[in-house]
């Protein structure tokens, strides 16, 4: 009898559970006040600062994140790195959730959200950076829900569409590649408008090039970050493929992020160059933006290129959670704690601990979908009746 | 008191004979956009504002915004640095005089109206206007409230109604749009006690402006603020006082807002128009590197059993080869091993028979038969 209701409590009252439920509470309770009372009762917005983390978090770090679904399925159909194809599905769910939630936030933040479809209605209003960045978006994650669609297909048994969907692959890509170049290096293209209020270091005529490059090596960390979370939490989802070919994935992976991270560094020396700002390397401001090019993008090339020579899985892996790190701390830079930087203290932002908190609640709602996915679709394992399919 | 439109015109009348700008002069520039023709300004002459906040209380009562938090005829909210906020479309701020600090500066703040606002190139719904006439307008109906507008405008102008949950609006000054389609100046010329404020069409502005500077050149600094910042501006300022002092800021450059995200908007069709050529390219050639090495890998597969294969039958047939020789090595040896005995038995034979012959000549013949009997049956074998 004892023994029954505690194996019960042990099912429900986990740590998991417990700390998910309080956070998707706390997340509820803020987004009814958020809904009511309006944007000033939940955030510290001003007017010198209009965009908070739920954009510089929520929608940048969360757009580049999500660049792991068009790095993979580029890597696997286009540059035919067919040993990577176990990988591709989890991917793809994380870029499908990622870029699903980016727009979830995106409605805490505008301020008619219901309005969102209007600039494809009302106004195209195309010499707007936001515009394509929106357009592209929209198209984007249809493309991911295409492209993530063969999974729950399988799993309720729709062949025959299954089998539709999985002929769109090559074009998917395709399509997935140029959407993903276009809103990745025009998210960073968004900031050329405010030369005057970005600090010289971070704003830069190449800011697009900068934001699109990072997000490769964003994408790539991230499946790899992404893997070493998910061997722990959902080992036994895993079929022997994932299971043996992790490890080359990882080291692959690495390897070419250690790449990308090299050509990041040198642009972003080029950059300084360019603007003739070396001057300014010796001020605070100076200093935390070599903090950000020495300690998480030189660094990090480093120790990606010492893990693979040595195939280090772990050591990979723990360099894709900093380099991780360094991707949220480069879109912050940019869009919060480097922009009006000329301004005095007192009307600086700080974000309000409901962001924080809307922020936190986003980043749950998509770990416990993809929990609610991987454990029922085929994701991490290949179903039974479509081995070898291809997709 | 501001001025009437006749007074106005009376004024460039008289400005219009000194000022002598060239017609083709402006006509053979390099495709710059001037502003719409005739289209309207405002100068303001720091130089003369007492800092009396009437534009801002004016400015109040024209938009019916909500009313202050403290009276527009209290001045000490002058010793604070403001700006712009959802309440209030104009604010005066007072600045302390370097060179009279006697005389301190008040400088009004409001929406520039600039000839190529960085607000209307950034909203994707195409919510703000430029018109015609001059004022930059905004349209709250199609707003979707995403503040990129704030983000983009270099003058720190636009505000929002956080506090709005359901129908914010960005807010910020009209020029009075609605009133100057009526005839009437925008509210805060109108009740100008200094004549601080003047408004006119731009280019008749920019020429009277020119003229204070020519005929007081001690009074100002050498410089119309607005003639071409971020590509021109409708509110033009003239100023006794370097402009940085007076919290205007002197490193926005002459480039119009749209020009600085025009090269990244015009990658855009490139990018749809190659990236997909490239990308099928690259898996062109993935596939055709992946098909010369199968087919290599099939190549050398069958020519390793084409090899092995030969070798095989090399094999077998020095195998044969070596089995007749062997038979013929055995047969020669056997031979000679016939021979051999033969050669012996005869010798052999011989010699018994030289016995014989010695001791008893009749038994000898019957042994030699047998002799031969044995042989012709080794032979049969």
């Amino acid at each position: 009898m004892s023994g029954e209701t505690s194996t019960v409590k042990r099912t429900l009252i986990t740590p998991f559970n417990v700390i998910t439920g309080m956070i998707v509470l706390v997340g509820l309770m803020i987004t009814v006040l958020r809904f009511t009372k309006g944007l000033g009762a939940a955030t510290n917005l001003s007017d010198y600062h209009p965009w908070g983390i739920w954009i510089g978090f929520d929608l940048l770090v969360g757009v580049a994140l999500a660049a792991g679904g068009y790095v993979t399925s580029a890597a696997v159909y286009i540059f035919g790195m067919k040993r990577y194809h176990f990988a591709v599905r989890p991917a793809v769910l994380t870029g499908f959730l990622g870029y699903l939630f980016v727009v979830v936030a995106l409605h805490y933040d505008l301020g008619r959200p219901w309005r969102l479809p209007y600039p494809f209605i009302m106004g195209w209003g195309t010499t707007s950076l936001l515009f394509e960045v929106g357009l592209c978006v929209a198209l984007y994650l249809t493309v991911l829900f295409l492209e993530f669609s063969p999974a729950p297909l399988e799993w309720l048994g729709f062949k025959k569409t299954r089998n539709l969907a999985v002929r769109l692959t090559m074009v998917l890509t395709i399509l997935g590649v140029v959407l993903s170049t276009l809103h990745q290096s025009s998210l960073g293209a968004l900031f050329l408008i405010a030369p005057s209020k970005l600090h010289p270091l971070w704003y830069s005529p190449y800011l697009p090039v900068f934001f699109f490059v990072s997000s490769i090596i964003a994408g790539l960390s991230m499946v790899m970050f992404e893997g070493m979370l998910s061997h722990h939490a959902f080992h036994e989802k895993m079929d022997e493929t994932h299971l043996t070919e992790s490890d080359s994935l990882t080291i692959g992976f690495g390897k070419a992020a250690s790449l990308v991270l090299a050509g990041y560094f040198t642009i972003k020396i080029i950059g300084v160059a360019a603007g003739n700002h070396w001057d300014l390397l010796t001020t605070p401001y100076g200093i935390w933006f070599l903090v950000e090019i020495i300690g998480f993008v030189a660094l990090p090339c480093f120790l990606y290129a010492v893990g693979v020579r040595d195939k280090n899985v772990k050591w990979i892996r723990y360099t894709a959670a900093w380099t991780v790190l360094g991707i949220v701390i480069n879109r912050l830079n940019i869009s919060v704690i480097a922009f009006n930087w000329h301004l005095p203290a007192a009307d600086r932002y700080v974000p309000h601990w409901m962001e924080i908190g809307i922020s936190v609640f986003i980043v749950t709602l998509i770990i416990l979908f993809y929990r609610f996915i991987v454990t029922r679709m085929p994701i991490l394992y290949e179903h039974p009746d479509y081995q070898g399919g291809g997709h | 008191m501001g001025i009437s439109r006749r007074k106005f015109l009376g004024w460039m009348g008289a400005a219009g004979m000194a000022a002598t700008v060239g017609k083709s002069a402006a006509a053979s520039s390099t495709g710059q956009f001037t502003g719409f023709p005739d289209s309207k300004a405002v100068l303001h002459d720091i130089t003369r504002c007492i800092g009396c906040r009437s534009c801002e209380d004016s400015c109040n009562k024209v938009n019916a915004l909500p009313g202050p938090d403290q009276p527009f005829s209290d001045l000490t909210v002058l010793e604070e640095n403001r700006r712009t906020t959802s309440k209030s479309f104009t604010v005066v701020n007072q600045y302390s005089n370097t060179s009279k600090p006697e005389k301190p500066v008040f400088r009004k703040i409001q929406c520039n109206h600039c000839l190529e606002p960085a607000c209307a190139s950034v909203c994707f719904v195409r919510a703000f206007t430029k018109t015609p006439v001059g004022p930059v307008t905004y349209d709250p109906d199609v707003c979707v409230g995403c503040r990129y507008c704030m983000i983009a405008c270099p003058f720190d102008i636009p505000t929002y109604e956080y506090d709005e949950p359901l129908t914010p609006r960005i807010m910020k000054c009209t020029m009075c749009a609605p009133r100057i389609e009526e005839g009437k100046l925008p509210g805060c010329v109108s009740v100008c006690p200094t004549e601080a404020l003047t408004f006119g069409s731009r280019k008749d502005l920019i020429k009277m402006a020119r003229e204070r500077i020519l005929n007081y050149p001690d009074r100002y600094v050498d410089h119309i603020y607005g003639e071409n910042e971020m590509g021109g501006t409708s509110w033009l300022y003239l100023s006794g006082v370097p402009f940085h002092e007076i919290g205007m800021r002197e490193d926005l450059g002459i480039k119009p807002a749209p020009e600085l995200t025009s090269g990244a908007l015009g990658i855009v069709p490139m990018v749809v128009g190659l990236w997909p050529v490239l990308l099928t390219g690259i898996y062109g050639m993935t596939k055709r590197k992946e098909k010369i090495a199968s087919n290599e890998k099939a190549a050398a597969v069958s020519d390793t059993l084409k090899r092995a294969n030969s070798e095989a039958a090399k094999k077998l047939a020095a195998a044969i080869e070596k089995e007749r020789l062997d038979k013929e090595k055995a047969l020669e040896a056997a031979e000679k091993r016939k021979e051999k005995a033969i050669r012996e038995a005869l010798e052999k034979a011989a010699a018994k028979k030289e016995e014989d012959a010695a001791d008893s000549p009749e038994p000898d013949n019957k042994k030699v038969h047998t002799t031969d009997d044995t042989m012709r049956s080794e032979e049969d074998s």
